[in-house]
């Protein structure tokens, strides 16, 4: 196993995290929804500290990260936008805004733009579907948003007029 | 005009009325009379019995009886047994379960409870979705006052009965609403599904016999306890008793949630209760039970709607999403996207549905493009029932419904793709083509001006072009013409 570079605050939070889950196997999803919930993103020095504290293989906590779709490897723009894509959303035209937002940001989605600000994220259905097609950035929520206001969207947190929300949310 | 006298509101009677984190507001209502009732009046095979008289059946998807369940799970020896509430509502377009989380989560903690002592189990957990935030908070409070007041923890109400509840939470994974998968998950695995028998009944969560029921039948189980199964099983229609609640999106005026008697028609919920069609236009399709569903057409709005007709109509109940489509919205586009929804989904464990559905999802790609042929039809045909008669789980047996249906109910519309190289509803732009009429082109630049690729040419006051090589099928030029002068085929 490579040497682990993490600083020691970070290695102790993890430890610490696992330690409040009584470092048990099973409750290896929690742990991992709790150190992202901190860190923002799992990668695969994180992996190999979770693995060690929890006493299982990197393999298998690598394998539950890939599995399930909340999870990232990759950190998050500062402003994570999620296009819903769920059937509601889909049928109310979130392609046409989700090709918007690529267009404007000139990212792909689950890639951050280059100055960290954005990042781009498709999710299946946020059960708001009477306000379809909705876009989410951080925990706030646009709903029936329209190509014509992406622009709008995305310049109203660059300017920080709306990163306050983000931030207490 | 919404008609609200064809709803009935069991699951929901209490969303929207009460205050969901004061537990004297949900007592008021009524709520915990019927674990007390349990408690103090019935045996386990008193309530297992009524339940079972009442009809109730699963609201998650699959419709199995929920008395049944119940006894089966209760008729298994062992040192441990669990109750598990399904609340993964991961099928798009639904939204019931998280309405009652938010609205009314005691009445599924007190359902819990009341399987628990049934099936002689002292621990319940809950698996919901990580995306729920809110619903997840109100369970918290939910919880904690229910241990304050007794109605959960060591001997509950004086009874000896003990029955504590906990949270799992899911991590994005659709195909963890399956069952085993979601018991898999819980144990902090990856979330595949494995064969079954052995049943969660026989052998679930940590090797235990496991009672796992959905949000919104819990939702059910205090109110049939309190007003008797047969109240509850006069409602609905023979096979399907009760209530279902449908969450109506997609064209329709009146979006949100429904909750209508087992029985009633497809008509009379887009038309009556959802106000029928957006900006008036043509009702073409309604899809139900989300990508494992099927697309119904107008010739099914009479359909009384219960488990068994939706599955003879080809679609099926599922967790109760009702997306409505108008003329607008291209079938094949649907298949497609259901298809793609599969595809994300898919655990990857068994063959059919991992690579099977990727291949469907190329040969719906073709025919989106313009370059299918009447032989591919053929072939998502007999692809879509090896998937169906050899995937492991669910997710995998289903997948291939959405284009099963499309293709019996709206084969015309595949033929369009296929033999004219057209899309009737307009939406797959590779088979889109826009022209300027010189006659009635002025020359104004309009389009020219607006258009976002430059693949419009002309001289002021004088008939413009598009250049289709370049033309991307936005439709901007076709919005701006003032003159009507562009044409869309």
């Amino acid at each position: 196993m490579p040497e682990i570079k993490l600083s020691e605050n970070t290695i102790q939070l993890i430890k610490d995290i696992c330690f409040e889950f009584e470092n048990k196997e099973s409750e290896l999803i929690n742990v991992l929804h709790r150190v992202q919930g901190k860190l923002g993103y799992l990668p695969a020095e994180v992996q190999e500290v979770i693995a060690k504290e929890l006493k299982t293989g990197v393999a298998k906590v690598y394998g539950v990260v890939t599995f399930y779709s909340f999870f990232t490897m990759i950190p998050q723009g500062e402003f994570p936008i999620s296009i819903c894509m769920g059937t509601a959303c889909y049928v109310r035209g979130a392609e046409q805004v989700l090709a918007e937002f690529k267009r404007q940001l000139k990212v792909e989605v689950g890639e951050s733009t280059g100055d960290g600000k954005f990042s781009i994220n498709c999710l299946r259905c946020v059960g708001a579907c009477g306000l379809a097609p909705v876009v989410t950035v951080g925990e706030k929520v646009f709903g029936r948003v329209a190509p014509s206001q992406v622009k709008q969207i995305i310049a109203e947190y660059r300017e920080g007029r709306n990163s306050e929300d983000v931030k207490t949310a | 005009m919404t008609d609200t006298k064809k709803q009935i509101r069991i699951a929901l009677r209490n969303c929207g009325l009460i205050d969901p984190e004061q537990i004297e507001d949900y007592i008021a209502q009524d709520g915990y009379f019927a674990l007390g009732k349990c408690l103090t009046e019935y045996t386990q095979d008193q309530t297992i019995a009524e339940i079972k008289e009442s009809g109730l059946r699963g609201r998650g998807g699959g419709g199995f009886p929920t008395g049944l369940k119940w006894e089966i799970t209760k008729n298994v020896e062992a040192d441990q047994k669990f109750v598990v509430c399904n609340a993964d509502e991961g099928d798009p377009g639904a939204f019931m379960d998280r309405s009652i989380l938010e609205g009314d989560p005691h009445s599924v903690l007190e359902a819990m409870a009341i399987c628990g002592y049934c099936i002689g189990a002292d621990k319940g957990l809950i698996y919901i979705r990580a995306e729920y935030p809110l619903a997840i908070e109100r369970l918290k409070i939910a919880i904690k006052q229910a241990r304050e007041f007794g109605l959960l923890g060591n001997d509950i109400l004086g009874t000896g009965f003990n029955f504590d509840i906990e949270l799992r939470y899911g991590a994005g994974a659709f195909v963890c609403g399956e069952e085993t998968a979601l018991i898999h998950s819980m144990e902090g695995l990856r979330g595949e599904p494995t064969f079954k028998p052995p049943f969660p009944s026989v052998s679930g969560y940590m090797g235990k016999p496991t009672n796992v029921n959905n949000v919104e039948t819990f939702a059910s189980v205090p109110v049939i306890i309190n007003k008797g199964a047969g109240w509850f099983n006069k409602i609905g229609t023979e096979k399907s008793k009760g209530t279902k609640v449908f969450a109506l999106a997609g064209k329709i005026n009146n979006v949100g949630l429904v909750e209508v008697p087992m029985g009633t028609t497809l008509r009379e919920v887009v038309y009556d209760i959802g106000g029928g069609i957006v900006n008036g236009k043509e009702f073409k399709s309604v899809q139900t039970g989300g990508p494992s569903g099927g697309c119904l057409t107008k010739d099914f709005l009479d359909t009384p709607i219960d488990y068994d007709n939706l599955v003879a109509a080809g679609s099926m109940m599922g967790s109760g999403g009702m997306i409505v489509m108008d003329e607008d919205d291209c079938m094949v586009s649907i298949a497609k996207f259901y298809l793609e929804f599969t595809l994300e989904e898919s655990c990857g464990k068994c063959t059919p549905c991992r690579i099977g559905n990727k291949r469907l999802h190329e040969i719906l790609e073709k025919i989106t493009e313009g370059n299918g042929t009447e032989e591919d039809i053929d072939r998502l045909k007999v692809l879509s029932n090896v998937i169906k008669d050899t995937s492991l789980c669910g997710l995998g047996q289903s997948s291939p419904n959405p284009v099963l249906s499309t293709i019996a109910n709206f084969e015309d519309e595949y033929l369009a793709h296929v033999k004219d190289g057209k899309c009737p509803a307009g939406q797959c732009k590779s088979l889109l083509r826009y022209d300027i009429i010189e006659d009635l082109c002025t020359g104004c630049t309009l389009c020219f001006r607006n258009c976002p690729v430059g693949a419009i040419t002309g001289e002021r006051r004088a008939p413009h072009f598009i250049d289709q090589s370049l033309c991307i099928k936005c439709g901007v030029c076709f919005e701006k013409c003032k003159f009507d002068a562009i044409t869309l085929t």
